[in-house]
């Protein structure tokens, strides 16, 4: 036995599906946060605190039954242990507890995350939300000692047509010495808005989350209540599933690509890269619908079949992008670009902005090789099933431009009870953070969208 | 048969039809003798998110590219509200992002447009009715224009952006 199983020896199962979930003691919490465990995400509901992990010593993922961890503890007078002191990622989702349900991280953080003191109420999952706070707090950031640094605030309406978000950096000169976010000026509500709704209607806010990652993130919702209702969609909609993903990536690679091109000067491939994003995204609006392929995937399949003129036409558009990516990756490693890009955001696990754009563009080579055979030979059959109306909990998993999206879902009785997604914004700020210390100030904008950091997904 | 073409090789901006009539006329008439004389041919547009997500930012990004080829009209897009003729707001306007939208449309010199982008800023879209949204641009700042749609295409957007630049320069 595992020294995880052993911790969880005898511990009662929910039935969650793919994986169980656990719901622990106290002491069980702490002995978890021991082990070699990545913290995914972390929510709550108005009893319990849960969170994900993946198991970093599992023998062998696919199979083993804790590859990865769902842990719920009861949250007791208010309080729950934190997760923040061992795993440091966890600390805005701890803030962001607190403001949505109103439970506290003994140890923790609770400086507001999503709440600016703006809502007509406080703590709005909670059992009973609070009352309207009396006026609105300017947000706190973490002091740095040293007399001659400068603040300097960027946004949360910076320039170029972009997401809201706030950038606090502090600066020895024009050197950043310390970089800090602030999100949840587009909290929308989200969460309170899915609840009580069918899996169907629930999906439409799911596809509103991010609009650069709509299928990525309507294909975990949709994954994870098949998941919680124990069906599978048709074969034809996995296939066509994989094709609006793969594309929806590789449109957003071309937007993050084009618009750094763009911020250090490189026009040319700032339109090359944008031609390419809309010639997809009118393959994809004749093939599906919708030049996003906003609310075509759908729990149990996809919402309508594809057009067949319209998917025959996809083919010739990825084989010419094919054609033309080595001269954009050419562009990219072009002396004046190449100098600008190399050193430029270096963070531990990633490297620098020349490395990000590399693996774009294999990735963008890798997804268009994956599609066109697809193509050619997708299944036949139903585009999708009718949902049983019971209940269940479920975990689904999705691949986006940015990295892995997971819905988590309760379903009772047919229509949601809670859900929490998450977007993989939660990690991809911290290594912005990270990846700008020491680069000069006026490189903020270009490492920024180097690293592709989306914000209404996490920002719920 | 094949909707579109192969891709050509020398992309070339693509034609653009007409502008709808009605629209400028509803503008034309919204439009006061000074905002007339002082505004010209061309419109500086700074974009304000107040909760898009970030699909009506795509669309409007898209508009930058080679095939619309904003330019020729005279449009433009610009970082700061001092130097722009049009807010283009996009998202159903969050509690958290009031403050920012009043401030940019306080910062635009009169005479000013206000163009609501998108299902969720012309009425708040799906979000409607969440504690967190307010509803729209129109709960915070005069909006002369909406362009509905979720998100509206770029060709639907510059559509809406050709109209307003008639209605200025109609006289
Ligand atoms: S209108 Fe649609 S695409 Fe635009 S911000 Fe709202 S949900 Fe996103």
């Amino acid at each position: 036995m595992t020294r995880i199983a052993a911790i969880l020896h005898g511990t009662p199962q929910q039935p969650s599906r793919p994986w169980p979930r656990f719901v622990v003691s106290r002491a069980q919490w702490s002995a978890l946060l021991r082990e070699n465990l990545t913290l995914l995400g972390a929510w709550a509901d108005t009893t319990h605190v849960h969170a994900l992990f993946a198991n970093n010593a599992t023998p062998d993922p696919p199979t083993d039954p804790l590859a990865c961890l769902i842990v719920s503890i009861e949250v007791e007078v208010g309080f729950y242990p934190a997760l923040s002191p061992v795993h440091p990622g966890a600390a805005w989702f701890e803030r962001a507890i607190h403001d949505l349900w109103g439970h506290k991280a003994a140890d923790g953080e609770d400086r507001p995350w999503l709440d600016h003191g703006h809502w007509p109420q406080t703590h709005p999952l909670a059992a009973r939300p609070g009352p309207r706070p009396p006026a609105a707090d300017p947000p706190e950031f973490v002091e740095v000692a040293g007399s001659a640094l400068m603040q300097w605030p960027i946004g949360p309406i910076g320039s170029g047509i972009a997401e809201a978000a706030h950038l606090r950096l502090t600066l020895d000169g024009t050197a950043i010495v310390r970089a800090e976010a602030r999100l949840g000026y587009t909290h929308k509500g989200v969460l309170t808005l899915m609840r009580g709704k069918s899996p169907r209607v629930a999906a439409r806010f799911a596809a509103r989350l991010a609009g650069d990652a709509t299928v990525a993130h309507a294909i975990a919702f949709a994954r994870a209540t098949e998941a919680a209702l124990d069906i599978a969609p048709p074969p034809r909609a996995i296939a066509l599933r994989a094709v609006m993903a793969a594309l929806e990536r590789t449109t957003t690679r071309l937007d993050d690509l084009g618009t750094l091109a763009a911020l250090l000067g490189a026009t040319h491939l700032h339109g090359q890269c944008g031609l390419w994003q809309e010639y997809l995204r009118r393959g994809l609006a004749a093939a599906f619908g919708h030049r996003m392929c906003m609310d075509c995937v759908v729990p149990g399949g996809v919402a309508g079949d594809a057009d067949p003129m319209g998917l025959s036409a996809l083919r010739p558009i990825l084989e010419a992008l094919l054609d033309d990516l080595p001269s954009i990756r050419a562009g990219f490693a072009r002396d004046s670009l190449a100098a600008r890009l190399t050193g430029l955001g270096r963070c531990a696990t990633e490297g620098d902005a020349a490395d990000r754009c590399a693996r774009r563009l294999d990735a963008i080579a890798a997804d268009v090789a994956l599609v066109v055979p697809l193509l050619s030979d997708l299944p036949e059959g139903p585009a999708n099933v009718a949902l049983p109306s019971h209940s269940g909990e479920g975990l689904g998993l999705s691949s986006s431009a940015r990295g892995d999206i997971r819905h988590w879902i309760r379903i009772d009785n047919g229509q949601i009870a809670a859900a929490f997604p998450i977007d993989p914004g939660w990690h991809r700020w911290p290594l912005a953070e990270a990846g700008l210390v020491g680069a000069e100030a006026a490189d903020a904008e270009a490492i920024c969208v180097s690293f592709g950091l989306p914000v209404s997904g996490m920002d719920l | 048969m094949m909707r579109w073409p192969l891709p050509p090789r020398l992309p070339a901006a693509e034609p653009a039809g007409p502008v709808d009539r009605e629209t400028v006329a509803s503008l034309v008439a919204r439009m006061d003798a000074a905002a007339q004389r002082r505004l010209g041919r061309g419109l500086a547009i700074r974009h304000v998110n107040t909760g898009s997500c970030n699909g009506c930012e795509l669309e409007t990004r898209a508009l930058t590219g080679v095939l619309y080829e904003l330019s020729r009209f005279g449009l433009r897009f610009v970082d700061s509200p001092a130097h722009a003729d049009v807010l283009l707001v996009t998202g159903p306007l969050t509690q958290n992002l009031r403050r920012a939208l009043e401030q940019a449309w306080d910062a635009v010199p009169d005479p000013k447009w206000v163009v609501a982008l998108g299902d969720c800023a012309v009425d708040g879209g799906v979000f409607k009715g969440s504690y967190a949204t307010l509803g729209g641009t129109g709960n915070a700042v005069p909006v002369d224009l909406t362009i509905g749609g979720c998100p509206p295409s770029p060709s639907r957007i510059l559509a809406g952006l050709r109209a307003l630049l008639e209605a200025n320069s109609a006289r």
